[in-house]
């Protein structure tokens, strides 16, 4: 009998330092799998950004670089520009895509630059210890919201899906979740669709990713995957927001 | 080749192509504007890469990633811009790519004018972004050292794959002077299979490239600052350029100035050598390094009695002088940074105080 499940190509053979009950392991898994699906390993090239992904790049298995806080989709169009023959991602939180780096993100989804963009929403900055995110929802605990996020003072949780799906440039934009296996299997496929836009040149794509984060909430991994299921997503829904012609 | 009259914005933006660059991200600011609307229209005709970025972070960004890719970039912007574009060199530095930045300053500090300025010498030479880190400087005086300077530009970032700067000012941006363009670049960036991000199928490899500054192990991030350290001891040695003017008679007076300022002091030397005042005019061609020795060794030839510093800023590289003589001869400066370029009659007046 062959080998039933093993580790993508894709993915490094390192420990990761992420915290137990993280997903962001899951979702490396998944990009890895679409990238080894595709056969593009060796024409791809991720961009980590500032946050707890950092350090992705020696979690993956092909060229990397590293960004400054949310600049990440700006070394993508770089890249991208000079070498449309590669295959650019770039992974990042909700601090560094929806905070420092909305401008970054915007514009190159309103060119259309033919790169994918992974957003990791799990509603906190994690790396630097739990502060409130554009994405931390209403009353929730921050370091930096001690009681709590007060929407008169900080505004509204941002959906950045439904943001980008308005910009009239074509794209593909999508919701998803990794808080259960149906979840897990329904973005896997928004990942692949995503790398699979990409390879036939047909637009930019972004697929965000409901996250949890028990350390910073405070919540046990299994407390944490209950709280975003009741909490996040109702406001954060899941599904395709943008489909390219 | 013949020459051509072309405006100092437009031959940069040729120089480029010339050197083998393809690839161009800018926002427009002014006086530089006309860069990256020569290239707008010059690149797609040679099948490059010309792309307006939405602000000067990114474009810094853009840059960074394309040069980590492997590919000659280059950008051009003016002083608020480069500000802005100061966090992306910091990355590019310590992630040790090469790529070529244009400085076409106005005056500051704030929004500052548009009109010419050497009021950026301290960002460009100590620092602008953070961390310890250098650019190569190179300042050229007119539209033609601006055409070769950036042509070299590009090798010399290759050869130290890091951050290389022109340091224009918006007169040398907007004058049109007679160009004679060299032959095309034909060099290739040599070894960046080693360390470009060009895709492992694209270099025949099963190793994977890594660019990134961040090295969290104080051993491995000192080690990052041991060799760019290295690289700014190397271009000490190998990279000074400098123009001595008047130099070989027995001056008195020892200007220093740089770019624009010091054709105006050329002018005034040859106004006071026909009333028998002798001066000499050390000019640094780079910024960084600086001619610490050749300033040196013209401060304290005998004749020599005073040194001054004459830039269009409010005294920027007459430290750079000052540490240079060693306090072997007093040194003054003179500067204006308004925008009006001090006139030769101004320099005189100021060069007969000190006698």
């Amino acid at each position: 009998m062959g080998k039933a499940f093993s580790k993508p190509v894709s993915l490094s053979d390192t420990m990761t330092h992420y915290c137990p009950g993280c997903t962001h392991g899951i979702v490396h898994r998944l990009v890895a799998e679409a990238i080894d699906d595709l056969g593009i390993q060796g024409k791809t090239v991720g961009i980590a950004p500032v946050g707890c992904a950092v350090l992705a790049y020696n979690y993956f298995n092909c060229d990397f670089q590293e960004a400054a806080h949310g600049r990440a989709p700006a070394m993508a169009t770089g890249i991208k520009r000079v070498r449309p023959d590669l295959i650019v991602f770039t992974y990042q939180g909700d601090g560094d895509l929806a905070s420092i780096g909305m401008g970054e993100i915007i514009h190159a989804a309103n060119r259309g630059e033919k790169f994918t963009t992974i957003f990791i929403n799990n509603a906190i900055y994690g790396m630097t210890g739990g502060q409130m995110a554009p994405t931390t929802m209403p009353g929730q605990r921050a370091t930096t919201a001690p009681t709590g996020r007060d929407t008169e003072l900080t505004g509204m949780p941002i959906r950045m899906a439904n943001l980008l799906k308005e910009l009239v440039t074509p794209g593909y934009v999508t919701r998803q979740a990794v808080l259960n296996p149906k979840q897990i299997n329904r973005t896997k496929k928004a990942i692949k669709k995503a790398f699979e836009y990409q390879v036939e040149g047909k637009c930019f794509s972004f697929v965000e990713v409901i996250s949890t984060c028990p350390t910073n909430w405070g919540l046990t991994p299994l407390d944490a995957l209950t709280w975003a299921q009741d909490t996040l997503l109702p406001y954060y829904e899941l599904g395709d927001y943008k489909i390219p012609e | 080749m013949a020459k051509v009259l072309m405006k100092g914005n437009e031959a940069i933006g040729e120089a480029a192509i010339r050197a083998g660059c393809k690839n161009y991200f800018a926002y427009p600011i002014t006086p530089q504007s006309e860069v990256a609307e020569y290239l707008a229209k010059r690149l797609p005709e040679v099948g490059g890469v010309f792309l307006q970025g939405e602000s000067e972070v990114a474009v810094g960004y853009m840059i960074f990633g394309a040069a980590g890719a492997g590919e000659r970039v280059m950008t051009t912007s003016s002083s608020p811009g480069i500000s802005l574009m100061s966090e992306a060199i910091s990355y590019i530095a310590g992630a040790q790519v090469p790529a070529v930045f244009v400085n076409i300053m106005r005056g500051g500090p704030g929004l500052g004018g548009i009109l010419p300025s050497q009021g950026d010498y301290f960002q460009a030479t100590k620092g602008g972004g953070h961390g310890d880190y250098h650019l190569l400087v190179l300042a050229p005086d007119g539209v033609q050292e601006a055409v070769e300077m950036t042509m070299n530009a590009f090798t010399l970032a290759e050869k130290y794959r890091g951050p290389v700067m022109i340091m224009g000012d918006g007169l040398i941006g907007q004058m049109m002077e007679p160009v004679e363009f060299p032959d095309t670049l034909k060099t290739e960036p040599s070894n960046k299979d080693d360390w470009a991000t060009s895709g492992m199928d694209h270099r025949k490899s099963d190793k994977r490239n890594l660019v990134k500054s961040l090295f969290l192990d104080p051993t491995e991030l000192n080690n990052n600052n041991l060799a760019l350290k290295a690289k700014y001891d190397q271009m000490k040695r190998e990279e000074v350029l400098y123009e001595g003017y008047n130099t070989d008679t027995d001056y008195t007076v020892l200007i220093v100035s740089y770019g624009t300022m010091s054709r105006v002091c050329k002018t005034a030397i040859d106004m006071m050598k026909e009333q028998g005042i002798e001066v000499g005019l050390l000019r640094p061609k780079t910024l960084f390094p600086f001619p610490e020795k050749p300033v040196f060794d013209a401060a304290t030839k005998e004749s020599c009695k005073h040194v001054i510093s004459i830039e269009m800023s409010m005294g920027q590289m007459v430290e750079d002088v000052e540490r240079s003589v060693k306090g072997r001869r007093e040194v003054d400066f003179y500067g204006e940074c308004g925008g009006d370029i001090p006139t030769p009659e101004k320099i005189i007046q100021v060069i007969k105080a000190l006698l």
